[in-house]
């Protein structure tokens, strides 16, 4: 309901008309009071006001001379805006507890009066902040927009006379024309603008500005709400309050749970109206007194009884061996580390580290390649228990920028040839150059090994983003030795075991599970270099007995070593030792394992199942896969020592149930349930809320079924499941029943649904398995020939149509993932015929 | 006491075979068309049997009397008599697919029926552009493309807009199967004559009907709608689009089709643009002339866009679900054509 209240103007004793959007019974025992910023109103609330709760009362306002609240002809500043809004809210009437929802410049406002007002009055129940700021942070210029726009001249062209501020703010987000005209409404003249110059004039950048005393007092007054239970809700994409404005407040507020939009921007809720659903649900459980369990730092369940707690403790055995801990290649010939000499630079490091600023459970990015280098550098900073941020390489660069920019890094390690992403994350002032170890050694007597809360950060990784956007992944220190443990206990590590480092984060796993480790000559981010003479090389010189690799790895290996040849010969006998080689990271296909296995017949060889949140869940040994059916999904066998699976059933629309159940023969989507999972999604509280909203479980977005002998296998992924009329069906059983069909061609076949959800008919799109990705931008699907076309209906008579590509689209990381959306989008176009 | 139905054209392939589904569920039948339905028990009329199953009334469906007449004894309608086809004047199409529903529908108020199916078409609801799983849209002659369509859009409102009898739309969705001289027919002879086209590829997913499901959801239709259960009061007012729920692009269609009937040969294809341009230098020349010209621009454009629906509701209502797949429904019509019964039967090009 649009109303107006009226407050006293202290100014000039006059009354003041404030406009609000009062909705819900005016007797609730929560009110959410929503704070907008400049140049907005109300307005903006619009959609949180929809789909508000019954029981909740919301009370959106429009600042004094914004919107359309009285304009009063002065200047109004910040002091005097929180002193309205606690004459509002006095006008309003609110009883029960309040929660604040604020955005941009609104969100100063809104804290000034939280712990002015409502925080002594023991009134306010929660605080949610949306892109704003209550300090600009100390190493930073101002935002250049904004000391543009505060330029006197410019500021009254750009915000007064004319819209191009009103303007501006709407474009920069997904905001429609019409909405864009709504937001504008209440500014039609230049009179009507004023005081959105006037607003921009009061925003303090200077030490001596009217406002800056008030500011400072605000963001003092941070510290008197730790108690609150707080949600930073924040688009990346914000000229304005970049991702450093976020930074700020969570160290202000560590106690905030987060949700970063890397697609989002100054407007977040309109670019992401799917936040306020989780907006409502997390208020809904602080209004409950349950936020513990809302945000990104859910209980998850007991640690892992006795583990050590620090995982360089492996190493400190080990501390005084001569052997060697890391052989890596050099121009030609091996270059090993021996255990001591580690131990000894991981020291002089870790007090390096501690001279240039880096402080226990500091965020500190690492950029350096697999190499004996980058396992100092990692356990020089877990010496000092800094929490160490690390990336794939196989990421794209903008991936990677984007990933690091929201990772909240205190100092970054770095090669100089990632300068550009170092530069591009805005931590060119925070790195330290490692090109060169010695630069950044310190003398190593005086740290002393840190000895971190066991649940406090170790490392935070990103996911590959081949199934979606790189999500960043928290793993405590106690679960990072759980990870240890479970693979020692899986896989029965000796001291004679040596790992064999051809999957990157393999790299560093050595220390951590007290054995030595060799890295193959290749490149990191691309897998598929890796060749049979590095490999044999590498084996043969350290004699390495466990390989973790890639399929994309294995294969590289097998195809520059054919089976017959003199290369395949001299692969096996240097390779002799080997005893166990794990293959992961994406889908193993059985004729991939057949060869290994025709390669490597004595070897225990394993396809492990598991993702970045938790690694490895299950695994299965190649025999049985050969040995298994070749439909039904991809075998990935049964759960680790620790692991427990379960399934959320699909429901006819291909969504999964809220209840976990782990009867044979259902497809769902697969939850695991391990002490050596993640901790938390960093920064991703929704994200986090999703995947782990069954206590201590955590929800993949993979599909599968369990079988009779509690084996799983796997069918895709939630997001490519076939809803059709008659139940949800999984991609991968159907593209192997067809590729099976095919075997003689070599194609490869991926299955996807168009139409609307709970209907959609079934698509198979074939291509040439050898020709994956590359082919133009321009390639898309058609009609396959009629006789391909019969022949996959055979098999598969519920095909609606099978299609034909040049190439499968697939992601470039691991050279295997299918971009069924993708594929999906063409074929609907294709099928719908003319628009 | 056995229920008896009013059948309004019962002479054509989908007449005689929803005929033969209700006759299989129990009921009794009065088949009201021009000429003799082929299905009555007896002799050529319902003279020579006293009350025979299947009785033939034969006359027009615009003629109130003979409409009258024929319902006597019925207590529920199936409504499928309509002029279809593209040929022909608006007031051609009027007259029979308007005007003569209105006859059904006022004799049907008069005798008090208590299921009244009107058999309408999913075109009744299309205005050109793909339909992607569509649930089935009012009716809407404004819309509506061409003088079929916008006459059975126009009847469709008439039966469902009132609320003395109890009525459905089924709307099947092209009705093909062994004897269909329309859709069927058409395809075959113009292959034969080296004239088969698809537009753009013919990659549009086109949802079809065999035959015998499509009577069985009518004579389903019928059942639950008479019996007025918890289902039938549900359907009452509805509209609800029958098909096979087997999309498939038009191309695999067409090939099937010529297959079924010993050919072998992929159509050519035509491009979107001459294709409409053709339709519409057809309509204009030959239309005027009375001749059925061999391209529209409404065949057009349901040549080159996507037709198939949400059939969720439909077969929950009806409690219904198609009997004969496509690939079955192929297999069928092959061995007619093998054992060449379309030479006698009649086919028009």
């Amino acid at each position: 309901m649009s109303r107006i209240v009226y407050i006293d103007d202290p100014d000039t004793g006059s009354t003041l008309g404030v406009h609000v959007l009062d909705t819900g019974p005016s007797h609730a025992e929560i009110t959410v009071l929503c704070v907008h910023g400049n140049p907005t109103w109300s307005y903006l609330w619009r959609n949180v006001i929809n789909q508000a709760p019954a029981n909740v009362r919301v009370v959106a306002i429009d600042q004094v001379g914004m919107g359309f609240s009285a304009r009063t002809g002065r200047m109004r500043r910040l002091g005097r805006r929180i002193d309205d809004l606690q004459a509002i809210v006095g006008a309003l009437d609110i009883d029960g507890r309040i929660a604040l929802l604020a955005h941009d410049w609104g969100g100063p406002v809104a804290l000034g009066w939280a712990s002015a007002y409502a925080e002594p009055d023991g009134r306010l129940a929660g605080i949610v902040l949306t892109n704003t700021a209550v300090h600009q942070p100390d190493d930073s210029a101002a935002p250049r927009l904004i000391s543009l726009a505060r330029a006197g001249v410019l500021r009254d062209n750009v915000c007064v006379r004319t819209t191009t501020f009103l303007r501006g703010t709407t474009a920069i987000s997904s905001v429609d024309r019409s909405t864009a005209r709504a937001f504008r409404a209440p500014y039609a003249t230049a009179e009507l603008r004023r005081p959105i110059g006037d607003f921009v004039a009061d925003i303090p950048l200077e030490d001596d500005h009217p406002s800056m005393t008030t500011l400072r007092r605000v963001a003092a007054g941070l510290q008197e709400l730790a108690h609150i239970p707080t949600l930073l809700v924040w688009g990346l994409r914000d000229p304005v309050f970049s991702v450093r404005y976020l930074d700020d407040l969570r160290r202000r507020m560590p106690h905030a749970h987060v949700q970063q939009f890397a697609d989002a921007g100054h407007l977040v809720l309109e670019d992401r109206p799917d936040a306020i659903a989780d907006i409502w649900d997390w208020i809904g459980e602080v209004a409950r007194g349950e936020s513990a369990s809302v945000g990104d730092r859910p209980d998850l369940g007991p640690e892992p009884p006795g583990a050590p707690v620090r995982p360089g403790i492996r190493m400190d055995d080990l501390a005084l061996s001569t052997g060697p801990a890391i052989t890596t290649s050099s121009s030609g010939g091996w270059r090993s580390v021996s255990w001591a000499l580690l131990d000894h630079r991981v020291r002089e490091l870790a007090s390096g580290f501690r001279r240039r600023g880096v402080a226990p459970g500091d965020r500190v990015a690492v950029l350096v390649p697999p190499s004996a280098d980058l396992l100092a550098v990692v356990y020089g900073l877990w010496h000092l228990g800094a929490t160490v941020v690390v990336i794939d390489a196989a990421h794209r660069p903008p991936a990677m920028i984007r990933a690091l920019r929201g990772a909240r890094l205190d100092h970054v390690v770095a090669i100089r040839r990632a300068m550009p992403i170092v530069v591009a994350v805005g931590m060119r002032s925070r790195v330290m150059w490692a090109d060169r170890l010695v630069d950044l050694l310190g003398d190593g007597a005086d740290v002393p090994a840190a000895e971190p809360d066991p649940d406090t950060d170790a490392v935070i990784v990103f996911t590959s983003g081949a199934t979606g956007a790189a999500k960043p992944v928290a793993y405590s220190w106690a679960r990072l030795a759980a990870t240890a443990d479970v693979l020692r206990a899986a896989y029965g590590f000796t001291a004679a075991d040596v790992l064999v480092a051809a999957f990157a984060p393999w790299s560093v796993m050595g220390p951590l599970v007290g054995l030595p480790s060799v890295i193959p000559q290749m490149d990191a981010s691309r897998p598929g270099t890796l060749t049979a003479d590095a490999l044999g090389s590498a084996v043969e010189h350290a004699a390495g007995t466990i390989m973790w690799a890639s399929p994309a790895a294995v294969r590289s290996v097998l195809a520059s070593a054919p089976a017959g040849t003199v290369q395949r010969e001299e692969l096996r006998s240097r390779t002799q030792t080997l005893r166990l080689l794990l293959i992961a990271g994406a889908p193993v296909s059985q004729a991939l394992v057949g060869e290994v296995l025709e390669c490597w017949p004595d070897v225990d060889v394993r396809t492990p199942y598991g993702m970045t949140e938790v690694l490895p869940a299950t695994d299965v040994r190649a025999a049985e896969i050969i040995a298994g059916e070749a439909s039904g999904g991809v075998l990935v066998g049964r759960p680790l020592p620790g692991v427990d699976v379960a399934v959320a059933v699909l429901d006819e629309t291909g969504v999964p149930s809220e209840e976990l159940c782990s009867d044979a023969g259902v497809l769902g989507e697969v939850a695991l349930r391990a002490r050596h999972g993640k901790s938390r999604y960093d920064a991703r509280a929704f994200t986090e809320r999703q995947a782990s909203r069954n206590q201590g479980w955590h929800r993949t977005g993979d599909i599968g079924r369990l079988d009779a002998e509690g084996r799983l296998r796997i069918e895709g992924r939630l997001a490519h499941v076939i809803a059709t009329a008659d139940g949800p069906v999984g991609p991968v059983s159907i593209e192997q029943i067809v590729e099976a069909e095919l075997a003689g061609e070599n194609f490869q076949a991926a299955a996807v649904g168009i139409g609307p959800t709970g209907v959609q008919v079934l698509v198979v799109v074939l291509a040439p398995a050898t020709a994956k990705g590359r082919i133009s931008k321009r390639d898309k699907v058609r009609l396959a020939s009629a006789e391909l076309t019969d022949r996959v209906r055979r098999v598969m008579p519920m095909a609606a149509a099978v299609l034909w590509r040049d190439a499968m689209p697939v992601d470039i990381r691991h050279g295997a993932k299918v971009n069924r959306a993708q594929l999906a989008s063409e074929a609907d176009r294709l099928l719908a015929g003319r628009r | 006491m056995t229920e008896r139905v009013l059948i309004t054209g019962g002479r054509g392939l989908l007449g005689n075979a929803v005929i033969d589904d209700v006759r299989a569920r129990g009921w009794h039948i009065t088949a009201l068309q021009r000429s003799a339905s082929g299905r009555a028990d007896g002799a050529e009329s319902s003279a020579g049997v006293e009350s025979p199953a299947v009785r033939d009334h034969l006359g027009d469906v615009t003629d109130p009397r003979t409409v009258d007449e024929a319902m006597d004894g019925c207590t529920a309608v199936i409504h499928l008599a309509a002029r279809v086809g593209i040929d022909g004047t608006w007031r051609d199409f009027e007259s029979v697919n308007v005007e003569g529903t209105r006859v059904v529908l006022s004799a049907a108020q008069r005798h008090g029926i208590r299921a009244f199916v009107q058999v309408s078409s999913p075109s009744v609801a299309h205005a050109g552009h793909p339909l992607v799983g569509a649930a089935a849209e009012p009716a809407d002659p404004t819309s509506a493309r061409g003088h079929y369509s916008r006459s059975k859009a126009m009847a469709e409102l008439l039966v469902l807009g009132q609320d003395e009898v109890p009525a459905v739309a089924i709307r099947p969705h092209l009705v093909w199967g062994p004897g269909d001289t329309q859709l069927i027919g058409r395809i075959v002879s113009r292959a034969r004559a080296g004239r088969l086209f698809m537009i753009d590829g013919g990659t549009a997913l086109i949802d079809t009907t065999y035959i015998d499901n499509a009577a069985a959801a009518i004579g389903a239709a019928l059942e639950r709608m008479h019996a007025f259960d918890g289902l039938g009061r549900e359907l009452c007012g509805r509209s609800l689009v029958v098909s096979n729920g087997e999309p498939r692009p038009v191309r695999d269609i067409l090939i099937s089709i010529v297959r079924a009937a010993g050919l072998d040969l992929t159509p050519r294809s035509v491009p979107y643009g001459p294709a409409y341009a053709a339709g519409g230098v057809a309509e204009a020349v030959l239309a005027r002339r009375g001749v059925e010209p061999p391209v529209t621009r409404f065949l057009v454009e349901q040549l080159a866009t996507a037709h198939w629906f949400d059939q969720r509701s439909t077969r929950r209502l009806l409690d219904w679900r198609p009997e004969v797949g496509l690939d079955e429904g192929m297999e069928r019509l092959a061995r007619w054509y093998a054992r060449g019964e379309s030479a006698h039967s009649g086919v028009a090009t």
